[in-house]
């Protein structure tokens, strides 16, 4: 990195970092509520990737989903509400070296921070971002999301939500320069850990919405699809994430899906039947904001002066006899 | 003036080149519809007056739209241009010599009283034998009017002259007239031909020959028809400078500070900064990054700052609007920031081109709760040059958002400077990647200072959670009910901390007096000016011009209590206390009216307009005059 004195990059240090390692804060949030299971998962894959803690930062929102960084033993920034993603964006734009995470709510991410997640896959950068989606606004108490299922009666809907749900599946696959659209949800913790482990792995932007279960406000939402489990259709592929044995006995639904193939995608994204679990889109080819971006010139000192000097000829009027 | 004044216009007055009246300083103006290059003539006119020593100021005349209405007196698109012998401070006040590509333009600047009386009008005459008698009628009854007026006013087959070189007189009418202006000013030709290849470098020699050829002709055309010329004589330039408007200077001072990630938002005034970064900082290894909004854009600032060097975003009023929210969580998480607003006329979307200071009392309290900043603001275009490289400073110093103020004037206005030296102090330094002792924590508040060190992602042993909430001193949300009062006031005691850094700013004219004139920011030129030829008459007035808003310098009490009177210059809207429904107990002040009072508990009156133009020295004269009889 430019900035950076080489010596304090290297890590000497040669630590095989536990599951311990990476807890901070313990969790508050609801017992039975679904985001202990999503940090469980998250907090697997660093440990199984063995990311130093200090070479990652988790930003988030605001919502009960966006207490999520304090959990983390890593750095961290819980933002503004919506604001995640710019946020993430900045940190990554001249920091390649940091592993970005993003952990945002359904509201957080699909409505007040609409525009940043539209633009988030435009500019692809190479970031995990997390949509803990849940169907409500949880720490508001209650009030209808962009999700909601019309019908569902909440503190700004008593007599029901009056809306269609946003499908942020076909909404994300319809951005240009997507590059990884992955959902699965996250009471089946094997799955879950795969696609986040994919995400990690994939460059460029990668965005998981997670069906996350809040058994306060929402507890029968995903009951037609937990009760019925092939209205969950699981997508493998040997070139996406293959679904284990074990798994398949119980979620029947098995589907084999390449995740190169856009236009499946979109199918499968829109079916609002039959729920695609598993890595929809991937697509390696797409370039990199931060790459496009890289710089060509380090911001010392001797450079600055270079590039100033050339600014102040342009602009300069020397002394007469000169 | 230099000619008689007939009420007659003159088609072509048999140019005698007596030789060059000597004068002290001129006004110029050119005006056209836009995209007639009255702005690109202008602007080199500056540049080669500059260069060969005179003091200039320049200021863009722009209309709202890109392509309003053409011949209409609201679309007027030109500029201004000061020339004198001295170093050049303002705008002035009225203009000497006008030149109109149409007479509705020409009209638009009548109208709102930018000309002297009796100046000289030079006045494109194609449309006095229009086949459109419509447009006939109207050029007819606009002569009659400024020859009623007592204007010199002198028609020129600009247009004809024009065709003779190339097709589309609208990509040409104005170098024909840069020449016709360097022979009124006897300019020296040489730089006049280098300018045009510097402005046309990147069109080729396809461009710059014609362009070339309208100068002389221009030139030689004044001087065969024209019966004046002036001289505006100048000291030799002794040191090197630069001549750069203020957003120019910005965009410079941005890649001396250090800082790397610029990002923003387009909107008027402030997207020429911008537009000038983008071309030039990659070569001083920084980027621009257009965001999605003004929100997008100043969270990205903060994510950039928090996990590296201090970032800056650059907008106006409206976005300044949307960031507040953003500059709330640097304040409260203590990220460094920079935030440039080129403030232009509000409210609302305003007045989207013109100069306005009403963006004071927002930038310091536009975000919910307690959020202490510091804001500033540069009153010369050498001065926004510096300010960068001192908000970058502070910023990072003190772990807070720096504003800084700058405005429509500033921006498009240019003047010449000494060329800043570079100094390596000016830059950034590398950001620390060490590991962090044992025991460091993230908000280690100084009890004395309320200061404390960064810890930036990557480092080692470092690791805590930044954010919004309120927060103990190791970053962790905060329950307990002291702990947000111990937040507030350490935050808050680093603006007292940075506040014992400043030098009281000093008085212009005698410390003591009748009355003292308060301004802030691009007005000071005009201000110092009006004080300068008051205190020739006799008066006894001064001035006081602050840098530093948020927070202000120790010692501004003691010498508003030197003066019997104290009124703000600015800028921005204060009620008329003539008005029948004003009152002491309703009156709004202007805004650094507002500030003074409260902090100083002085009375301050203010003198102020939103009328979009930059304040004339004369009308601040007026104004003293007026209240130095009131006192005495
Ligand atoms: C600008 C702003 N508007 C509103 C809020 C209040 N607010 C906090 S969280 C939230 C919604 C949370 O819902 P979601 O994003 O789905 O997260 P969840 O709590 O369900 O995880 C709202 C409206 C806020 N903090 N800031
Ligand atoms: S309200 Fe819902 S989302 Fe929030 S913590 Fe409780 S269960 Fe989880
Ligand atoms: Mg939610």
């Amino acid at each position: 990195m430019f900035g950076v004195s080489i010596d304090n990059l290297l890590n000497l240090d040669q630590k095989y970092y536990q599951m311990d390692d990476y807890q901070s804060d313990i969790p508050r949030w609801c017992p039975g509520c679904g985001d202990n299971g999503i940090l469980t998962a998250t907090q697997r894959l660093l440990r199984e990737e063995q990311i130093a803690p200090e070479k990652t930062v988790f930003v988030s929102g605001i919502g009960c989903s966006s207490r999520f960084p304090h959990y983390m033993n890593t750095y961290g920034f819980h933002s503004l509400h919506g604001r995640a993603l710019p946020i993430a964006e900045g940190v990554k734009i001249r920091r390649p070296d940091l592993h970005v995470f993003v952990n945002m709510g359904d509201g957080d991410c699909f409505s007040i921070g609409a525009a940043h997640w539209i633009h988030a896959l435009r500019y692809n950068m190479n970031m995990v971002a997390m949509v803990h989606d849940n169907n409500i606004y949880g720490l508001t108490k209650k009030q209808a999301s962009p999700t909601t299922p019309k019908g569902l009666k909440s503190n700004t809907t008593p007599r029901g939500a009056v809306l269609e749900p946003l499908n942020p599946l076909v909404t994300t696959l319809a951005v240009s320069n997507v590059s990884f659209v992955a959902n699965v949800v996250e009471w089946i913790p094997d799955l879950l850990f795969d696609v986040i482990k994919k995400a990690f792995h994939h460059k460029g932007f990668s965005f998981i919405r997670i069906l996350q279960r809040c058994p306060h406000f929402t507890p029968h939402v995903f009951d037609p699809i937990m009760n019925e489990p092939d209205r969950l259709r699981l997508l493998t592929h040997d070139d996406g994430m293959v679904i284990p044995d074990a798994i398949k006995k119980i979620y029947k639904n098995v589907e084999t899906h390449d995740p190169s193939n856009i236009h499946k995608a979109r199918e499968y994204a829109s079916d609002t039947e039959t729920i695609p679990i598993g890595i929809l889109f991937r697509d390696e080819s797409v370039p990199t904001y931060d790459d496009i971006r890289k710089p060509t010139k380090p911001n010392t000192p001797s450079v600055i002066n270079e590039a100033l000097q050339r600014e102040f000829d342009k602009f300069g009027i020397k002394p007469k006899n000169d | 003036m230099h000619t008689t004044e007939t009420p007659q216009s003159k088609t072509a007055p048999t140019g005698q080149n007596a030789k060059p009246t000597v004068i002290d300083e001129h006004i110029i103006e050119i005006v056209s519809d836009s995209g007639e290059g009255a702005q690109t003539a202008g602007q080199a006119f500056g540049t080669i007056s500059a260069r060969m020593g005179n003091g200039i100021w320049t200021v863009e005349i722009i209309p709202a739209e890109i392509e309003p209405p053409p011949r209409t007196s609201s679309g007027a698109s030109g500029i201004r241009i000061r020339l004198g012998s001295n170093q050049i401070t303002n705008m002035g006040n009225e203009a000497d010599i006008i030149v109109a590509f149409n007479e509705q333009a020409l009209l638009g600047r009548e109208e709102t009283g930018n000309l002297k009386k009796g100046a000289t009008i030079i006045l494109e005459n194609r449309w006095k034998d229009h086949t459109n008698n419509v447009i006939r009628e109207q050029y007819a009854e606009v002569m009659e009017h400024l020859l009623a007026e007592g204007y010199n006013v002198i028609e020129i087959p600009m247009e004809e002259e024009t065709l003779k070189i190339v097709k589309n007189p609208r990509r040409g009418k104005n170098m024909f007239v840069l020449g016709m202006l360097s022979y009124i000013y006897s300019r020296d030709m040489e730089l006049a031909r280098e300018q045009i290849r510097f402005a046309f470098r990147k069109k080729g020699e396809k461009v710059i020959a014609p362009n070339l050829q309208l100068l002389e002709a221009g030139y030689n055309w004044a001087k065969n028809n024209l019966d004046f010329q002036y001289e505006i004589t100048s000291p030799p330039i002794s040191k090197p400078m630069v001549v750069t408007n203020g957003n120019v200077a910005i965009g410079m001072g941005i890649m001396a500070s250090g800082m790397e990630v610029c990002a923003m938002y387009p909107i008027t005034p402030a997207t020429s900064a911008s537009h000038y970064l983008s071309e030039v900082f990659e070569n001083a290894g920084g980027m621009v990054h257009q965001a999605e909004d003004e929100l997008a854009a100043c969270a990205f600032a903060i994510g950039a700052s928090y996990a590296g060097k201090c970032a800056v975003t650059i907008t106006s009023g409206p976005g300044m609007a949307l960031k507040t929210e953003l500059l709330g969580l640097a304040s409260m998480a203590e990220i460094p920031l920079v935030l440039v607003d080129v403030q232009r006329g509000g409210p609302s979307t305003g007045l989207p081109t013109k100069v306005e200071q009403g963006d004071l009392l927002s930038a310091m309290f536009n975000s919910p709760g307690d959020n202490p900043k510091v804001v500033l603001a540069p009153s010369t275009i050498e001065d926004c040059f510096y300010s960068m490289i001192t908000a970058r400073k502070i910023a990072e110093t003190f772990r807070i958002p720096v504003l800084v103020l700058s405005d429509a004037n500033l921006a498009t206005g240019q003047q010449p400077y000494p060329r800043p030296e570079f100094k390596e102090e000016w830059v950034a330094p590398p950001y620390d990647q060490n590991p962090v002792p044992e025991g460091t924590i993230p908000y280690d508040w100084d009890e004395k200072t309320g200061l404390s060190k960064r810890i930036i992602p990557g480092q080692p042993g470092g690791l805590f959670r930044v954010t919004g909430l309120a927060h103990t001193r190791d970053g962790h949300v905060a329950y307990g009910a002291g702990v947000n009062q111990e937040g507030c006031d350490k935050r808050s005691l680093k603006i007292a901390t940075f506040q014992k850094t400043l030098k009281t700013p000093r008085v212009y004219g005698p410390e003591e007096g009748d009355l003292l004139l308060v301004g802030w920011g691009s007005t000071r030129g005009a201000i110092e000016e009006a004080v300068d030829k008051a205190r020739k008459e006799g008066l006894t007035v001064s001035s006081l011009h602050l840098k530093f808003l948020m927070p202000m310098a120790s010692g501004i009490g003691e010498i508003l209590k030197k003066f019997k009177k104290v009124i703000t210059v600015e800028i921005n809207f204060s009620d008329n206390p003539e008005r029948e429904m004003i009152t002491e107990e309703n009156r709004r002040y202007s805004n650094l009216a507002w500030l003074l009072r409260a902090r100083y508990l002085v009375d301050v009156d203010s003198f102020s307009n939103v009328h979009g133009q930059p304040l004339k020295p004369s009308a601040i004269l007026e104004m003293t005059r007026r209240e130095l009889k009131k006192l005495n």
